[in-house]
C-alpha cells in the first residue's frame, strides 16, 4: 500500500516538473510549483520525515509562491520565447540525469538497516539524545544542538538573502509619497471574514509551533514563515498601509538583526561562560537545563529573523511599481 | 582562555559583526568597523598560523565530539588560506572607503557592508571548517552575498553578471551538496577527518564516483576551472571596484583550496590519480584555460575584463601544478594562491583608483595614465610584470617553481606551454604600457593622481609583490611543507 502511494506521488511529481517546464504563463508555472512542493511534503510524511516534510509545506508551497508570485507582479506574467538553442542545456540536464540515475546502482537498498547511514552517526542521535540534550524530539537536538552551528549558518543565510534582495531593490524602489496603491480585498465579504477568523488562529499556532518544536514536529523556521504568512495575508486582504505603518522597515530591520544576534549571542555567552562555541551545557547548573535554555534561546532568534526577513521581503517587493 | 577559542572567533567576528552593521549610519564609522573587524580577523588567522606549528588545532563546536558534532580543524594548508583571505581583505578594505563612497548609493552603505563582512565571514567559513555539510551552509553565505555585491556596480551590466552568476553558482552548490549527500549515504558521516578514513573502507562504488563528480564539478564551477569560467569576466569587470579587488583576491583562492580539501585530504590520493584519471583531466583544463583565457585577455579592451581572463589563466597555472602530483608541483600552486591574490589585489585596487580619477576602465581611460596618475599607472606596470613572471615579483617565484615541477615530471611540453603563457601575458601587459606611457591624447594633461587613502593600500599589494618576490622564505616555507602533508611525504 505504502508503496502505491509512493508511486503515484512520484508519477505525480514527474508529471508536475514537466508541466513547469512547457508552461509559458509564468502565474501557472507558481503555482504548479507550489503544488510541487505539496508533493513533496506528502513524499517526506511517508518516508516518515515529518520536519522536513512540514518545512517543505511551510516554505516551499507557502512563503516562497507568495514572494515568487511578487516579483511577477514587477516583472510579466508571460515568458519570453528564447532566442537560445535548446540543445546544449538539454545535453547537459540529460547528462547530469543520467549520472545521477548511475550513482543510484549502488546505493545502499532503502530502508536496509545495514545501510552505513543507520551505523555510524545516527545510533548515538537515537540513543543518547533524550540523556545527553533532553529533547523528545531527535530532529530538534540535531539541527539546534548537535550541529546547532549549521543552524546558525542557515539563519544568516536567511538575513544574507534578505539584505541581498534589499539591496538590489533599492535601485528601483520609489518615495513613499509614491507608493502604489495595493488594492487589498477588503469589499470581499466572503474573503474578509475568512480572513478575520482565519488569522488570529494562524498567529496562535505560529507560536505554538514555535514553542513546542522540542516535542513534536516545529521549531523556529516553520514558525516563522507561519507567522510572517498571517501577517501577509492580513496584507493582501485587510490591508497592507496598517501592516506598513506597524513594521516600519527600520522595525523589520532591528527585528531580523535581533535574532542573529541572539543565536550568535547565545554562543558568545556560552564562550564567556567557559564552554565551547554554543555549548548549551554551561548555560545552567544542571546540564539539561542548559541545553533547555540554549535551544530555546536559538530557537526563538531563528524564528525572530525568519519573521522579519520574509515580511521586509514581501514588503520591500510590494514597495516597487512595476516598472514601464 | 582566548586562545583556545580562536579557530571559533575567526568566523563568529565577522559574522556577528555583519549584522551590527545594519545599525550603523554613518560612512566613516562603517568603513572604521569593517576594517577594525578585518585586521583583527587577519590577526587571528597569523596566530592560528603561528599554533599549527604544534600540530593541527581541532574545536568541538557546541562541546560535541566529532563526527556527532562539528568540527573546527585547523592545519597549516587551511591556516594559510585564512591568512591570504584576511590579509588581502583587510588592505583592500583600508583602501576602499573612498572608492566605496563614490560607487554606492549612500542609502545603501549599511547594507554594502553587511553583505561585505557577510561574504568575508563566509569564505573564512568554508576554509576553517572540518564538517563537509557546513562547508555547504558558509559557501551559501559567502555566494549569496557576493551576487548582490557584485550587482551594485554602476553599470547596468552589473544586473545581468550577478544573474548569471547566481545561475552558474546556485548550479555549482547544489552539485556539492548533491555530492556531500552521496558521500554521507555510503558512510554516514559528514566529518571530512572521518570521511577521509570511511571512505576507503567503504570501496569504490558507483555512488562514490558519483559523488566526486558532482564535487569536482561544483567546485569547478565555483573555481571558474575552464570551461565553466564564462561566469568570471563580466562578473569581475562589472562589479563595484572594491568588491572586485576583493573577490579576485580570495573568492577563487577559497574554491582551489575546497578543491585541494576534497580531493587530497576526503577522497585521497589512491582514489583520485590512480583509481581515476584526474591528473590528466586538470593537466588537460589547465592547458585550455592558460592559452585561451590569456588570448581572450589580449583583445580586451575593458581593463577589469582583461584582468578578469587573467584570472582564468592564472587559475590554470594552479590547476596544473596540481596535477603534477609532486611535492614541487603542489608547491608551486600554494605559491601561486598566495602570490596570485597580491598580484590581483593589487591590480585591481589599482584599477579602482583610475576608476575613482577617470570614471572608467577601459583602455581609452588609459591614455597619458602615465604622465596623469604616474604612481596609480606605475603599480599596474608592476603588477602586470608580476603576472607575467619578471623576476625580483612574486610570479616570477611560482612560474619557476611550475617550471621545476613540469621538468621534474619530464614533461617538457608544459615548460612550452607555461612559457607561451607568459609571453602571451607580455603581450597584453605592453599594451597597458603602450597606451599609459606612449600615447598622451590630446587634450592637456594635468596631474590627478588617486587620493593618499587609496594609493597608500594600493603601493602596500604592490610592494608585497617585490618583497615576497625576494624574501621567499615564509611563503616557500609554508607552501611546501603544506604540499608534503597534502601528499603525506612527512607525518
Amino acid at each position: 500500500m505504502e508503496q502505491a502511494i509512493d508511486i503515484i506521488l512520484l508519477g505525480f511529481l514527474v508529471v508536475v516538473a514537466i508541466a513547469v517546464v512547457k508552461q509559458r504563463d509564468l502565474f501557472a508555472s507558481v503555482i504548479l510549483f507550489g503544488i510541487y512542493s505539496l508533493l513533496s511534503a506528502a513524499i517526506f510524511v511517508s518516508l516518515d520525515a515529518v520536519d522536513v516534510a512540514f518545512t517543505e509545506a511551510a516554505v516551499g508551497a507557502g512563503i516562497s509562491s507568495i514572494l515568487i508570485l511578487s516579483t511577477l507582479a514587477l516583472t510579466s506574467r508571460n515568458e519570453k520565447p528564447s532566442s537560445h538553442s535548446v540543445f546544449l542545456p538539454l545535453m547537459v540536464v540529460l547528462v547530469t540525469g543520467a549520472t545521477l540515475v548511475f550513482g543510484t546502482l549502488d546505493m545502499p537498498a532503502f530502508a536496509d538497516p545495514e545501510a552505513p547511514v543507520h551505523k555510524h552517526v545516527a545510533p548515538r542521535y537515537i540513543q543518547d539524545s533524550y540523556q545527553e540534550v533532553g529533547m523528545p524530539n531527535i530532529v530538534t537536538s540535531v539541527l539546534a544542538s548537535y550541529r546547532g552551528y549549521d543552524t546558525m549558518g542557515e539563519v544568516v543565510v536567511i538575513f544574507t538573502a534578505g539584505v541581498a534582495v534589499l539591496l538590489l531593490l533599492s535601485s528601483v524602489r520609489h518615495k513613499e509619497d509614491e507608493l502604489s496603491n495595493l488594492t487589498d480585498l477588503k469589499h470581499h465579504p466572503i474573503l474578509l471574514n475568512v480572513a478575520q477568523i482565519l488569522i488570529p488562529i494562524i498567529l496562535l499556532f505560529a507560536l505554538y509551533v514555535q514553542f513546542h518544536g522540542d516535542y513534536g514536529p516545529g521549531g523556529g523556521f516553520q514558525a516563522g514563515v507561519i507567522f510572517a504568512a498571517g501577517f501577509i495575508l492580513y496584507a493582501m486582504i485587510i490591508g497592507i498601509d496598517e501592516i506598513r505603518k506597524t513594521f516600519t522597515p527600520k522595525y523589520l530591520h532591528w527585528l531580523s538583526v535581533t535574532g542573529v544576534v541572539l543565536y550568535i549571542g547565545v554562543g558568545i555567552v556560552t564562550l564567556l561562560l567557559g564552554g565551547e562555541f554554543l555549548n548549551y551545557n554551561v548555560l545552567a547548573e544542571e546540564k539539561l537545563t542548559g541545553q533547555h535554555w540554549g535551544i530555546f534561546l536559538v530557537e526563538l532568534g531563528v524564528g525572530i529573523t525568519v519573521t522579519a526577513t520574509m515580511l521586509s521581503l514581501f514588503l520591500s517587493f510590494s514597495e516597487v511599481r512595476r516598472t514601464p | 582562555m582566548i586562545s583556545n577559542h580562536l579557530p571559533v572567533l575567526q568566523v563568529v567576528l565577522p559574522l556577528l559583526a555583519a549584522p551590527l552593521c545594519v545599525l550603523l549610519k554613518r560612512s566613516s564609522l562603517l568603513w572604521a568597523f569593517t576594517l577594525l573587524v578585518s585586521i583583527l580577523s587577519a590577526v587571528i588567522a597569523w596566530s592560528l598560523l603561528q599554533q599549527t606549528d604544534a600540530g593541527i588545532i581541532s574545536y568541538a563546536i557546541g562541546g560535541w565530539a566529532a563526527p556527532w558534532g562539528i568540527e573546527y580543524r585547523v592545519d597549516k594548508l587551511n591556516a594559510y588560506v585564512l591568512l591570504i583571505v584576511t590579509g588581502i581583505g583587510s588592505l583592500v578594505m583600508l583602501g576602499g572607503r573612498k572608492s566605496i563612497e563614490q560607487e554606492i548609493d549612500s542609502k545603501n552603505l549599511s547594507l554594502f557592508y553587511t553583505a561585505y563582512l557577510l561574504c568575508f565571514a563566509g569564505l573564512l567559513g568554508i576554509t576553517i571548517t572540518g564538517d563537509a555539510f557546513n562547508v555547504f551552509v558558509f559557501l551559501e553565505i559567502s555566494s549569496l552575498s557576493s551576487y548582490a555585491l557584485i550587482s551594485l556596480g554602476r553599470d547596468r551590466r552589473a544586473l545581468t553578471a550577478a544573474y548569471q552568476y547566481l545561475v552558474m553558482g546556485t548550479i555549482g552548490a547544489t552539485f556539492i551538496l548533491i555530492g556531500i549527500g552521496m558521500m554521507y549515504m555510503i558512510t554516514g558521516t559528514l566529518n571530512m577527518h572521518d570521511l577521509a578514513q570511511r571512505l576507503p573502507e567503504a570501496g569504490s562504488s558507483r555512488t562514490m564516483l558519483t559523488a566526486f563528480a558532482f564535487m569536482f564539478v561544483g567546485v569547478s564551477l565555483k573555481l571558474a576551472l575552464f570551461p565553466l569560467h564564462l561566469w568570471l569576466p563580466n562578473a569581475y569587470a562589472y562589479a563595484p571596484s572594491i568588491v572586485s579587488a576583493f573577490l579576485a583576491g580570495t573568492a577563487t583562492k577559497v574554491a582551489v583550496y575546497v578543491l585541494l580539501r576534497f580531493i587530497f585530504t576526503i577522497f585521497g590520493i589512491e582514489y583520485a590519480f590512480t583509481e581515476l584519471p584526474l591528473s590528466a583531466i586538470l593537466m588537460l583544463l589547465a592547458i585550455a584555460a592558460i592559452l585561451l583565457a590569456t588570448m581572450s585577455a589580449i583583445y580586451e579592451s575593458n581593463m577589469k575584463r582583461l584582468f578578469a581572463y587573467s584570472s582564468v589563466a592564472q587559475l590554470g597555472y594552479m590547476v596544473l601544478g596540481i596535477s603534477f602530483l609532486s611535492v614541487t608541483g603542489l608547491t608551486s600552486s600554494l605559491l601561486h594562491l598566495f602570490n596570485h591574490a597580491l598580484m590581483k589585489a593589487a591590480l585591481f585596487m589599482a584599477l579602482a583608483c583610475v576608476m575613482y580619477q577617470q570614471g572608467g576602465v577601459m583602455m581609452d581611460n588609459l591614455k597619458g595614465l602615465g604622465r596623469r596618475m604616474p604612481w596609480t599607472f606605475a603599480a599596474i606596470v608592476i603588477g602586470g610584470l608580476s603576472l607575467v613572471g619578471v623576476p625580483l615579483t612574486v610570479g616570477f617565484i611560482s612560474k619557476w617553481y611550475l617550471l621545476l615541477a613540469a621538468i621534474e615530471a619530464g614533461q617538457f611540453v608544459l615548460v612550452a606551454v607555461v612559457l607561451a603563457g607568459s609571453l602571451l601575458a607580455l603581450i597584453y601587459v605592453w599594451k597597458l604600457v603602450e597606451q599609459g606611457y606612449f600615447h598622451s591624447g590630446n587634450e592637456s594633461i594635468t596631474r590627478q593622481e588617486a587620493p593618499l587613502s587609496m594609493l597608500i593600500p594600493t603601493w602596500l599589494l604592490v610592494l608585497a609583490n617585490i618583497y615576497f618576490g625576494i624574501d621567499t622564505s615564509l611563503t616557500i616555507s609554508v607552501a611546501q611543507t603544506t604540499a608534503e602533508q597534502l601528499l603525506g611525504v612527512t607525518q
